[in-house]
């Protein structure tokens, strides 16, 4: 027989051989499958929903920030990022150098954000262009086939009106940082998200954040989306309703000449803020859209510091206007009063060392009311002497300096009211008496913010009672739910004769013959003030460069007792000093023609022809 | 002789199951293609099945010592159409694998297959030695060799590959010592760098992703991961016909051809897995049974070699699947959609039928 031969029997072991081979082959198959499918499903599931299930996030509109008369002063408008989805197995990477063509971008600067966006956040969306153009637009849509990972997000950002108005009072928004991102009441918020930074945007922003919305759609490999899963629409932040008066606010940023310095006005029987301005400032827009990092370093670099909000954190010699102070503190403990004269020829000696009035001539004879009139040095030196440096600190502690005034703004400094133990605490050096006298007309180590000052001359005016100065009001505050603080007001017993010595001669300051703050008049208004010119101790300056260097104060009130309004003007740098009262009148002339004429509104009569110092409309967002 | 023959004797078991698995394909075909530009391929693939069945009815009638008698032609014939098919085959996606007779389309690498096995069959049972001799190893990689080259200049490495098993089952069966298994092994390893040196680019990079595959997460390692995925996703019940997230949007790659038991065991889970894996464990088992009560070597040999056969195919591809083998395009046995393989399958079903029919005749 043919094809027959062969030994049957060692055919048949190894044929027997081969079956159990294969048995053994399928078994370890099994065992394949079952650490699939069995061992860890989770891990593959997870993996399968990752890849079929886009996660589109739908930023919230932060609430609208009003003025006291519900006038939005910031706003959002609508607008498309473009993100890339984190997809497993989708190499963005070989796409990215045609979406930088796509989308006119440098192809190594959108790698470069990429890397650093994906190190940062893993597993999450990455933004490649903010404020997309239509073009950007369609070029998205139409290349949804060849870079599935694009896709178009709606992003409500912020529109601020007018760059640079009232910048530091909103404050900017930026990327949440990690940092924040453990802090309590930040738990919700994902890397990526934008909350306030600074101003009301940080104080407020649990109440202007909104709850960001999720689409979860189906998709295939190609990126196409198939069906919608489900959707938790995005719910809008609150609206914040300030007590910032728009036309006081706008009157005070167009009138405020000068590239340094602080605005702040307040109506003192409250505590509410009306207006606040810094200079210089910024362009919140900027934020808005995504600061470019040199943009953003270049606002930190800035000598001029513009992000510091300057009507609460900058720490001067308030100079003359204290004066006011160290006169309540005297006439409440007596070592002064109506009748008392001190002889001024243009200078002193008090403990042996000559201290100069700012008349070079002298005032001669001059009594209390005249001498806040024409702000004598020599009389207030006397009066500091005769108080003594114990209660000048106490009084003035009393009346707000050295501390917190407990604005509902992030950072606000406390200044620095000197004392004996402080000086020894801090320099182990005992107290020089002739510090009391520098210290009588403001100088020397004691530092005061704008707010400070507007805070306490509100006080004394107001016969002792103190409001906590607010940019939200107590009642809206209780609506929002949040937590007022606490105390609201005191109150110093002040006697009324002392009031009524003090703001007379604030009223002589602007309104009678040889006061200092003549340029704060206005006819027919009860107007007080006083101004102030604080030397910048410089050792090595020259004298002439001093003066350059000199801060100029006014504070004005309204009327002269129990005031409606306070505004205090700060210019750094003395070039534009003598502005100081000049702006302080326009900006109370304006809070009472407006209560004249109830249909006055400032904020819309201020045309284009006004010489505006800023106040550049932001004409294209998407621009 | 084969005038005895009856249809009595047929493995009619074995039929059952082949149509068991078949049903599973055509309906994870039906699964994979019902949303694209494949649809309707499962009603194609029943076409070639009842193709393929009646061609295994025709085949096993034929007595299969005519072939064993017939092949010097058949291997001149299998060597010239090789040729041919490398100077005029029609070019699908870079390879010519492919001879068009009227509307259709056949891989010649399926019928070397075929040829391979009945030239080894024959090969050994005509020999006298007692076991495999160094010159009969010769000249079996001389007559398998060039073939197999050919082939692999299509270039189809993985038919190429295919033939390896079937020598080496054979080999064995015919009874060669192991220490001769030793020596092919170790010579193997030594030509191995030669064999990389003349691989397609694409070809070493499968090989490369295999070891690692995290290295290439956008092609060949990207179809592991996501079989991966869909396999391990399926869990224990599967995610039910049609419902599979990776086969149903595109995720998995070439879902009703290489990797339709990534797409099957997506959607019927871990015990879906179980039962057609057991069911190609019986059709294996069940051929081994008849190569063993073959009436003679040749028959047993054929037998043999359709196991080496179906068993590498099936344990590469499934293998494949799970991340235990290189990403390579071997079709699965009856579930992959494609007439060349179905009808392969049932041709060789029907060898084997001609063999255990005549069991009992001489």
């Amino acid at each position: 027989m043919r094809f027959a031969r062969r030994d049957n029997r060692l055919s048949e072991s190894r044929l027997t051989f081969l079956q159990w081979g294969i048995a053994v082959a399928f078994l370890a198959l099994i065992s394949g499958f079952w650490q699939l499918q069995i061992f860890n499903p989770a891990y593959y599931s997870r993996l399968a929903e990752r890849n079929h299930i886009k996660n589109l996030r739908m930023p919230a509109p932060r609430g609208r920030i009003l003025d006291r008369y519900n006038r939005v002063l910031v706003d959002n408008y609508p607008s498309f990022s473009i993100v890339t989805q984190w997809e497993v197995g989708q190499s963005l990477q070989a796409h990215l150098p045609a979406i930088a063509t796509g989308l006119e971008q440098d192809p190594e600067q959108l790698a470069e954000r990429v890397k650093t966006a994906r190190a940062r956040v893993p597993r999450q969306a990455i933004v490649v262009q903010e404020n997309a153009t239509f073009r950007d637009i369609a070029f998205v849509e139409s290349h949804r086939v060849e870079y599935p990972e694009l896709d178009l997000v709606s992003e409500p950002r912020r529109l601020y009106p007018r760059a640079g108005f009232a910048a530091h009072l909103f404050g900017y928004i930026s990327e949440i940082s990690e940092r924040e991102l453990e802090l309590p009441d930040m738990e919700s918020l994902k890397p990526g998200d934008l909350i306030g930074k600074s101003g009301i945007e940080r104080q407020y922003n649990s109440v202007l954040q909104g709850q960001t919305g999720v689409r979860r759609v189906i998709v295939n490999s190609r990126g196409g989306e198939m069906e919608p899963l489900d959707e938790a629409f995005p719910t809008s932040g609150r609206d914040l309703r300030l007590t910032i008066d728009y036309d006081l606010q706008e009157v005070a940023e167009q009138k405020f000449r000068g590239d340094k310095g602080a605005l702040v006005a307040l109506d003192p029987r409250t505590g509410e803020i009306l207006a606040l301005v810094s200079r210089p400032t910024f362009d919140l827009n900027l934020f808005a859209r995504g600061i470019p990092v040199e943009e953003w370093r270049r606002l930190v670099a800035d000598p001029q510091n513009p992000l510091l909000n300057r009507a609460i954190q900058a720490q001067l010699a308030p100079g003359s206007i204290y004066k006011i102070l160290l006169a309540t503190a005297a006439l409440e403990a007596g070592t002064v009063d109506e009748t008392t004269t001190h002889y001024c020829s243009g200078g002193g000696t008090f403990y042996g060392r000559y201290f100069r009035c700012w008349k070079k001539g002298g005032h001669g004879r001059i009594g209390f009311h005249r001498a806040i009139v024409q702000s004598c040095d020599v009389f207030f030196y006397n009066l500091g002497k005769d108080l003594g440096i114990d209660r000048i600190y106490e009084y003035s502690t009393y009346l707000g300096l050295g501390r917190k005034t407990g604005i509902d703004l992030p950072g606000e400094q406390p200044g620095l009211m000197p004392s004996p133990q402080w000086k020894q605490k801090l320099f182990h050096e005992r107290w020089y008496p002739g510090e009391t006298i520098s210290l009588a007309i403001g100088q020397g180590a004691l530092t005061t913010t704008p707010l400070q000052m507007a805070f306490s001359f509100g006080g004394i005016a107001s016969g002792g009672y103190f409001a906590r100065p607010h940019l939200i009001s107590w009642k809206d505050m209780e609506a929002l739910g949040l937590e007022i603080p606490s105390p609201t007001e005191f109150r110093l017993p002040l006697r009324e004769q002392t009031v009524a010595l003090v703001t007379d001669g604030l009223y002589g300051v602007v309104n009678e013959g040889g006061g200092t703050g003549r340029r704060a008049r206005i006819q027919g208004l009860d107007v007080g003030g006083k101004t102030g010119t604080a030397q910048v101790a410089s050792l090595q300056a020259s004298a002439k460069d001093d003066t350059l260097k000199d801060n100029a104060w006014f504070v004005g009130l309204a009327p002269r007792r129990n005031p409606e309004i306070v505004v205090v003007a700060l210019y750094e740098g003395g070039e534009h000093g003598y502005l100081a009262a000049p702006v302080v009148r326009e900006v109370i002339k304006a809070y009472f023609d407006k209560k004249e004429d109830s249909e006055f509104q400032y904020a819309q009569e201020s045309g284009a022809g006004e010489d505006v110092a800023v106040g550049r409309f932001v004409s294209e967002p998407g621009g | 002789m084969g005038k005895y023959v009856s249809l009595k004797d047929f493995d009619w078991l074995l039929l059952v199951l082949l149509l068991l698995i078949s049903a599973l394909g055509v309906v994870e075909i039906y699964s994979t293609t019902a949303h694209t530009r494949f649809a309707g391929a499962h009603v194609k693939q029943i076409y070639w099945i009842l193709l393929g069945v009646s061609l295994m009815f025709l085949v096993c009638r034929y007595d299969y010592h005519d072939l064993l008698n017939h092949i010097p032609l058949i291997y001149i014939l299998t060597l010239v159409a090789l040729v041919a098919l490398l100077l005029l085959g029609s070019d699908i996606s870079g390879a010519r694998r492919w001879i068009r007779v009227g509307g259709f389309s056949f891989q010649v690498s399926e019928g070397v297959k075929l040829a391979i096995i009945l030239l080894l069959a024959r090969f050994f049972s005509e020999s006298h030695e007692e076991r495999v001799s160094l010159p009969e190893l010769a000249m079996v990689f001389l007559a398998v060799g060039v073939p197999g080259v050919l082939v692999a200049m299509q270039p189809d490495l993985g038919t190429a590959l295919t033939l390896l098993p079937i020598v080496m089952v054979t080999l064995f069966l015919a009874g060669m010592r192991w220490r001769y298994f030793g020596m092919l092994l170790l010579a193997g390893l030594m030509i191995l760098p030669v064999g990389l040196h003349f691989m397609r680019p694409y070809q070493k990079a499968r090989i490369v992703t295999f070891m690692h595959p995290e290295q290439d997460p956008q092609k060949a390692g990207y179809q592991l991961l996501q079989s991966k995925i869909a396999v391990g996703s399926g869990q224990l019940w599967g995610k039910g016909t049609a419902q599979g997230t990776q086969t149903q949007l595109w995720f998995l790659p070439e879902p009703h051809t290489d990797f339709i038991f990534a797409a099957y065991a997506e959607e019927h889970g871990f015990l879906g897995v179980l039962f057609a894996l057991l069911l190609y464990l019986f059709v294996l088992m069940r051929l081994v049974h008849n190569a063993k009560n073959a009436p003679d070597a040749g028959g047993m040999f054929i037998i043999g070699g359709i196991v080496a056969v179906l068993s590498f195919q099936i344990l590469v591809n499934i293998g494949m699947v799970v991340g235990y083998a290189p990403v390579t395009g071997i079709p699965l046995p009856l579930m992959s959609y494609g007439g060349s393989s179905v009808l392969f399958v049932f041709l060789s079903m029907g060898l084997v039928n001609s063999v255990r029919v005549r069991r009992f005749v001489n």
